[in-house]
């Protein structure tokens, strides 16, 4: 048997969606530049992309056509050489479509294989979202925010070479820094593109993440159905109506939370969340009416506030919201639970309403797919810009 | 240990190009080659891939043809039904629950005599709702008239559809093929594919001519008027005369794809993997053969005489061919990723197709087991195919078992 190797790409669709098979493909392309033989490939399940779905696409390289077929003969490769983040918020671990719970992103990492992360994070500040396992793995940050480059309204911003030359870094069995700009300079036929992806290569470096190092946190599983245990026709049970919510302090009883699905929690797909002051909420159930997932909860107060499990971050609650700042949008890599904001608000006010200025004051521009207004896009490329010079 | 027949993989270097592209893209790069006049579009996952890839050649100026997106499926083939009796190279094509709402236009497409080329993106027919490969879609039209052909590779994909429409438009024939991808395994995965010359196919694929079925002022004729017990069972004859005449042209027509793009397909029906001294084989359809090729050289490795023969075209399905090939091993393991509900044994479509051939021209009676697998676009595993090599070697041994089995269900 020959050399097999297998890369996998988790990004979020639909944005990035170009951007992951850019980079499946190029690593196809530039290993066969050495005579190697590949294919490339997304998960199929995933492909309904929905806004900031969780999706994957992957590269399966070997030396030889048969050595290929035994690669190909399983779908979705159980483990694979490198794994490519490329939105740091995935990092809390994602649920694919028909896979029944939650993934961590090192899951299918060989052990001392290789997690690559695109984020404006250091290493320490992602592991506290990246699940601990037990085998040991190398952790390598390629310096940028999520990026949607390859997708027609975006500009390119190299994420995609980038990408590619931290790869050839940490995996030169798979291809060459030579095979890369081979590729890059035949194919693409960009100069300034192989000098980014030999920039990238010169500066990637990794660091040993040891067994158990990372996000305690047990990660969510659900049991499929065996098909005896199933109802007929296709038919799902509906939730039970759901009940009053308990205020922490008076412990009076109030308000609706909609019981809701225990099995898919859909709120991975979020890449911000939305933060809600309940002081200045004048109750007016845009949110809660026009919340395409019903993911409020009336409180006893009868304000508004975010079953967060539930909530998969479309932000139209913050578009909708009259008044301003009420609701905001903030990036999901600094929150580390899906706790409710209202049972905060409530237990002690005043810290809340502190919590609440210093996390939504840097907020708009951290959205990290999709732009909030017109013009963002070109607000962020000196920003981007910076950033990968300074890395 | 006697030689061991591997496809061949090594070619003849007379590829223009090599693209890293889909199975459905492959198909779009065959119709650009074959010089597609009217292309009829409606978006259904998986088979959608291949309208995608074909507007963006078009965009890139790379081909020229009529691409209209229809209302819905059923339109898609009525366009290119009605235009290939005008006499334009046609394709469509779709996919599960997209198919089937073309019903209507499919079942009347053989008797108009039209060499439609489709592309069945295999679906599973939902509700509920799913996209992934079942072969109960192209299945449905297999009494109808239609050809079928199942392919295994991109390459293989791009290579038949040439062959479908020299088939298709040979005179002889002029009734349409649908060419099924598996969805997901073949639809959407890229692989490296060798394209062929324009000179080369122009060489391979002549003109489509209608001759005097041509539906033009200059010919006047009318196609499909209302006809009654007079005519029917004299049309259903003339279509019965193309299925008798179709293997034989089939053969021809493969014979001249090696001889132009110099790659061999052997028997251009089924493929065989491994069967010289096997004992026991398996037989199955499309892209399962991936993780059966793989399980079979794993058993090898471990001593168990075990072989794969894929089924390329189930319609024409070559009966004595297939039994003769078949009836030399002691058991055989059918892989279905199709159901055939109350069929004999509750059985899948090609288990009791086969059965049905090796009953008339099989000399032995080796027992033919069944296995449901991979349906809904569930993977066949290479564990799920040791499985299913290890239960067909029992009753190769004389322990009977059951002629129907669920493989990778969950329960």
């Amino acid at each position: 048997m020959g050399q097999l190797f297998a890369v996998e790409i988790i990004y979020r669709g639909v944005f990035q969606k170009n951007l992951a098979k850019n980079i499946t493909r190029g690593i196809v392309l530039a290993a066969h530049e050495e005579g190697k033989w590949g294919i490339s490939f997304g998960r199929y399940g995933d492909s309904p992309e929905r806004n900031g779905i969780p999706a994957k696409s992957f590269a399966i390289v070997a030396s030889d056509e048969e050595t290929l077929q035994l690669g190909m003969a399983h779908y979705e490769p159980e483990q694979v050489d490198v794994t490519v983040v490329l939105d740091d918020t995935l990092c809390k671990g994602f649920e694919s479509w028909a896979w029944g719970g939650l993934q961590s992103v090192n899951r299918a990492v060989k052990p001392g294989g290789t997690l690559i992360v695109t984020s404006t994070q250091d290493a320490d500040g992602l592991l506290k979202l990246i699940h601990r396992r037990e085998q040991p793995y190398k952790l390598g940050i390629v310096k940028g925010i999520a990026s949607s480059s390859g997708m027609w309204v975006y500009k390119n911003d190299h994420t995609e070479v980038r990408v590619l030359g931290a790869i050839a870094k940490a995996l030169p069995e798979l291809l060459s820094l030579k095979s890369l700009e081979n590729y890059i300079n035949n194919k693409l036929k960009d100069e300034l593109k192989a000098t980014s992806a030999r920039t990238a290569y010169e500066r990637f470096s990794t660091v040993e993440i040891k067994p158990g190092q990372g996000n305690p946190e047990q990660i969510f599983h659900s049991e499929l159905l065996k098909w005896e245990e199933m109802g007929a026709g296709a038919a799902i049970k509906g939730q039970p109506q759901g009940g009053p919510i308990e205020d922490p302090v008076t412990h009076k009883m109030g308000g609706f939370r909609p019981a809701r699905n225990d099995k898919f929690k859909k709120y991975t797909t979020r890449s911000a969340r939305p933060v809600v002051n309940f002081q200045t909420c004048t109750k007016c159930t845009l949110c809660w009416l026009n919340c395409p997932d019903g993911s409020f909860d009336v409180t006893p107060d009868g304000t508004y506030d975010v079953f967060l499990e539930a909530c998969c971050g479309c932000g139209i609650c913050e578009a909708v919201c009259p008044v301003k700042n009420c609701i905001t949008m903030v990036s999901e890599v600094q929150f580390h639970d899906n706790d409710s904001q209202w049972m905060a608000f409530k237990k002690d006010k005043c810290t809340y309403l502190e919590w609440l200025q210093a996390t939504i004051a840097p907020a708009p521009e951290e959205r990290t797919h999709g732009f909030r207004y017109r013009g963002q896009y070109e607000e962020q490329v000196p920003q981007a810009l910076e950033i990968a010079q300074k890395s | 240990m006697a030689t061991l027949t591997v496809p061949v993989k090594e070619q003849k270097k007379t590829y223009e190009q090599e693209a890293l592209i889909t199975g459905a893209e492959a198909i779009a790069v065959a119709c650009k080659l074959a010089n597609v006049d009217v292309v009829t579009a409606y978006p259904i996952r998986p088979y959608d891939t291949v309208m995608q890839y074909m507007s963006q050649l078009i965009a890139d100026g790379e081909m020229d043809c009529e691409f209209i997106v229809a209302d819905g499926e059923h339109s898609q083939f009525e366009i290119v039904k009605h235009a290939s009796v005008c006499g334009a190279r046609v394709f469509s094509g779709s996919s599960g629950v997209g198919w089937m709402y073309a019903m209507e236009v499919l079942t009347v497409s053989p008797s108009l005599r039209v060499p439609i080329v489709a592309l069945v993106g295999n679906r599973s027919l939902d509700d509920p709702g799913a996209f992934g490969v079942e072969h109960n879609d192209a299945l449905a039209v297999r009494d109808l008239g239609w050809n079928l052909v199942w392919v295994d590779t991109a390459q293989e994909a791009l290579d038949t559809a040439l062959i479908a429409y020299r088939f298709a438009e040979d005179r002889r024939i002029f009734v349409p093929v649908a060419i099924s991808c598996d969805g997901a395994f073949l639809t959407h995965s890229q692989s490296l594919v060798n394209i062929p010359t324009a000179e080369q196919v122009k060489q391979f694929l002549p003109r489509y001519n209608r001759g005097d079925l041509l539906l033009h002022p200059d010919n006047v004729i009318s196609v499909a008027p209302q006809c009654n017990e007079d005519w029917v069972m004299e049309i259903r004859r003339q279509n019965y005369e193309v299925t008798e005449r179709a293997p034989a042209v089939l053969k021809e027509v493969y014979a001249d794809f090696e001889r132009v793009f110099g790659r061999k397909y052997g028997n251009p029906f089924f493929e065989e993997y491994m069967t010289e001294d096997a004992e026991i084989v398996l037989f199955g359809m499309g892209t399962l053969s991936t993780p059966v090729e793989v399980a079979v050289r794993k058993l090898r490795a471990q001593g168990k005489k075990v072989g794969f023969v894929r089924l390329r075209w189930f319609r024409p399905f070559a009966g004595a061919e297939i039994a003769k090939a078949l009836e030399r091993f002691r058991a055989i393991g059918v892989i279905d990723r199709d159901v055939s509900f109350g069929s004999p044994d509750l059985s899948g479509v090609v288990a009791t197709e086969l059965r049905s051939a090796m009953y008339t021209h099989a000399s032995t009676r080796p027992p033919v087991l069944d296995f449901l697998c991979g349906l809904g676009g569930r993977e066949v595993t290479v564990p799920d195919v040791e499985k299913i090599v290890d239960i067909t070697f029992q009753a190769a041994n004389g322990k009977p078992q059951p002629l129907t089995q669920w493989i990778g269900l969950r329960g």
